[in-house]
């Protein structure tokens, strides 16, 4: 392996570590900014203009809050699990292809750290091991009511990994390839995938919304009943990984909608674009388009957070194993169908 | 049993219907109702900045008064400390010296007069109890403070400024 190589990867990976860092910092204030504005309010204005140094004021504040650790807490798995919840909603941006390869200085640069052949089944495996950060969290705490947090969580990932992994299925028995990058440059300009799987889509988007744990399934964190879930004995920046950890998986989940769904960095009229563009330019203006599906995505998911309340524990169990998994089922079966029919004739 | 008043109501739980159950619809409406929100003009008022117009009978800080020549009108009756009903409100009155004639009105004075703004209601029975028409609720909204004895405001505060130095 030549020198090159590690050195471009290494520069990849730092530009991709400090862009999803910097988002998903300035999503906390965006969802601030959001929720204000959906409830007719301003939101925070008072540190900088429009309040856009806020993240770095609540980072600080995060940092010089006192750490707490429970003396009745295990210790090493109190500190683990905040950093094993933050690793793991970081490493899933490793298999994401954030752009078709750039001509750059004479050289083709691939805007993908790594184009694994099973880089679906790689998301899979990060997204459920993102729940043990919340387990082990919940649990090394010592308080009955992160412990229910941290079961409620493993439940919820379990049941909805299921309906998951199904639709996935549906999408798979299409594109032939486990692959990410094939994935995405088969939706060449408007092949979206979404156009072809709509329920698919809507069954993926419902358990990503409850794999990350967001509204309307918040169940592990809801402050009401649980006061806080598996992050209520935690201070300071162990608070601060926590939340991070939930802005991060947004931000991943969101990117591997757009990318499975959404076409990725494709987007109708691409073909004159490059032309008119050049080699350098148009991948770097399809990574834009990404970043704007990225950024949509997320606007949603924060849309739905402040209009919709949160499911009863039933209701989560009924929707996940009565409602999506056999309905994802279904969704296999005809695109298997269909497909045996193209096939055939 | 059967009811007095004829207001009760039975409410009677329906399983939902199919399309209830789908959940979508419903989601669909609501966030239409959020998304419309979003281009409605906000309620907020950036408070220190911009100040909310108060109504014409608005009760705020109060202000002792001067008449037409620049003199003190209170007279240290105590009308206004007797009234007032949180007991905000105290004062200790001296009489007038031959050369202090042009800085009050009539021969008796408040050498001192303290309001306690944590303990006023700002309820305006002090401004009706003056025979003097001394004190008046027509200031701003009392600022915020550190301190407790910070609130207790004396003359320094209260008294409105000089003639000379309103012009």
């Amino acid at each position: 392996m030549d020198s090159a190589f590690v050195i471009e990867k290494f520069i990849l990976v730092a530009v991709i570590f400090g862009i999803s860092l910097v988002i998903a910092m300035y999503s906390t204030y965006a969802e601030r900014k959001v929720a204000a504005y959906l409830q007719d309010r301003l939101g925070p204005d008072r540190a900088g203009p429009f309040g856009i140094l806020q993240p770095l004021a609540d980072g600080v504040k995060m940092f010089m809050k006192e750490e707490i650790i429970p003396t009745s807490s295990n210790r090493f798995l109190f500190i683990a699990g905040p950093g094993l919840a933050l690793l793991c909603a970081c490493i899933g941006t490793a298999v994401i292809p954030w752009g078709s390869p750039v001509l750059i200085a004479g050289k083709t640069v691939s805007l993908q750290v790594a184009d694994i052949n099973v880089g679906v089944l790689y998301i899979f495996g990060v997204v459920s091991l993102g729940v043990y950060g919340v387990m082990i969290g919940g649990w090394a705490s010592n308080n009955k009511y992160s412990l229910l947090s941290a079961i409620r969580a493993a439940s919820q990932n379990i049941s909805y990994e299921i309906a998951m992994g199904l639709s996935i299925i549906a999408l798979l028995l299409m594109t032939n390839t486990l692959s990410l990058k094939e994935i995405v440059d088969q939706q060449h300009g408007w092949r979206w995938n979404v156009l072809y799987q709509p329920l698919g889509f809507i069954i993926f988007m419902v358990c990503s919304f409850a794999e990350t744990n967001r509204a309307p399934f918040d169940l592990p964190e809801c402050e009401t009943e649980l006061i806080g879930g598996y992050h209520t004995e935690y201070s300071s920046m162990k608070l601060g990984f926590y939340l991070f950890a939930e802005y991060i998986n947004m931000f991943v989940s969101s990117a591997v909608m757009a990318a499975l769904y959404w076409g990725g960095y494709n987007y109708p009229g691409m073909d004159s674009m490059a032309v008119w563009l050049g080699p350098t330019w148009a991948p770097l203006f399809g990574t834009a388009v990404f970043f704007a599906k990225i950024c949509i995505f997320i606007f949603f998911f924060m849309w739905v957070r402040w209009t919709i309340p949160r499911f009863r524990y039933d209701q989560l169990m009924n929707l996940g194993w009565k409602g999506l998994i056999p309905l994802a089922i279904a969704n296999i079966i005809i695109t298997g169908v269909v497909i045996a029919i193209i096939e055939k004739f | 049993m059967e009811s007095l008043s004829n207001k009760k109501k039975v409410l009677e739980q329906k399983p939902l219907s199919f399309m209830e159950r789908m959940y979508l619809p419903a989601i669909a409406k609501g966030m239409g109702i959020t998304i419309s929100h979003l281009f409605k003009k906000e309620a907020t008022i950036r408070y220190p900045e911009v100040e909310r117009e108060f109504s014409t009978n608005f009760r705020g800080m109060h202000s002792l008064k001067r008449d037409e020549n620049g003199k003190e009108r209170c007279t240290a009756c105590g009308l206004c400390a007797l009234s007032c009903p949180a007991e905000a409100i105290t004062m200790i009155a001296a009489e007038r010296k031959p050369e202090e004639k042009d800085l009050y009105r009539e021969e008796k004075y408040a050498a001192t007069y303290e309001i306690n703004m944590l303990r006023c209601i700002f309820c305006g029975l002090c401004e009706e109890a003056c025979p003097k028409e001394a004190i008046y609720l027509d200031g701003p909204i009392v600022p915020a403070d550190y301190l407790r004895k910070d609130f207790i405001y004396g003359k320094d505060k209260l008294v409105e400024a000089p003639l000379e130095m309103k012009k």
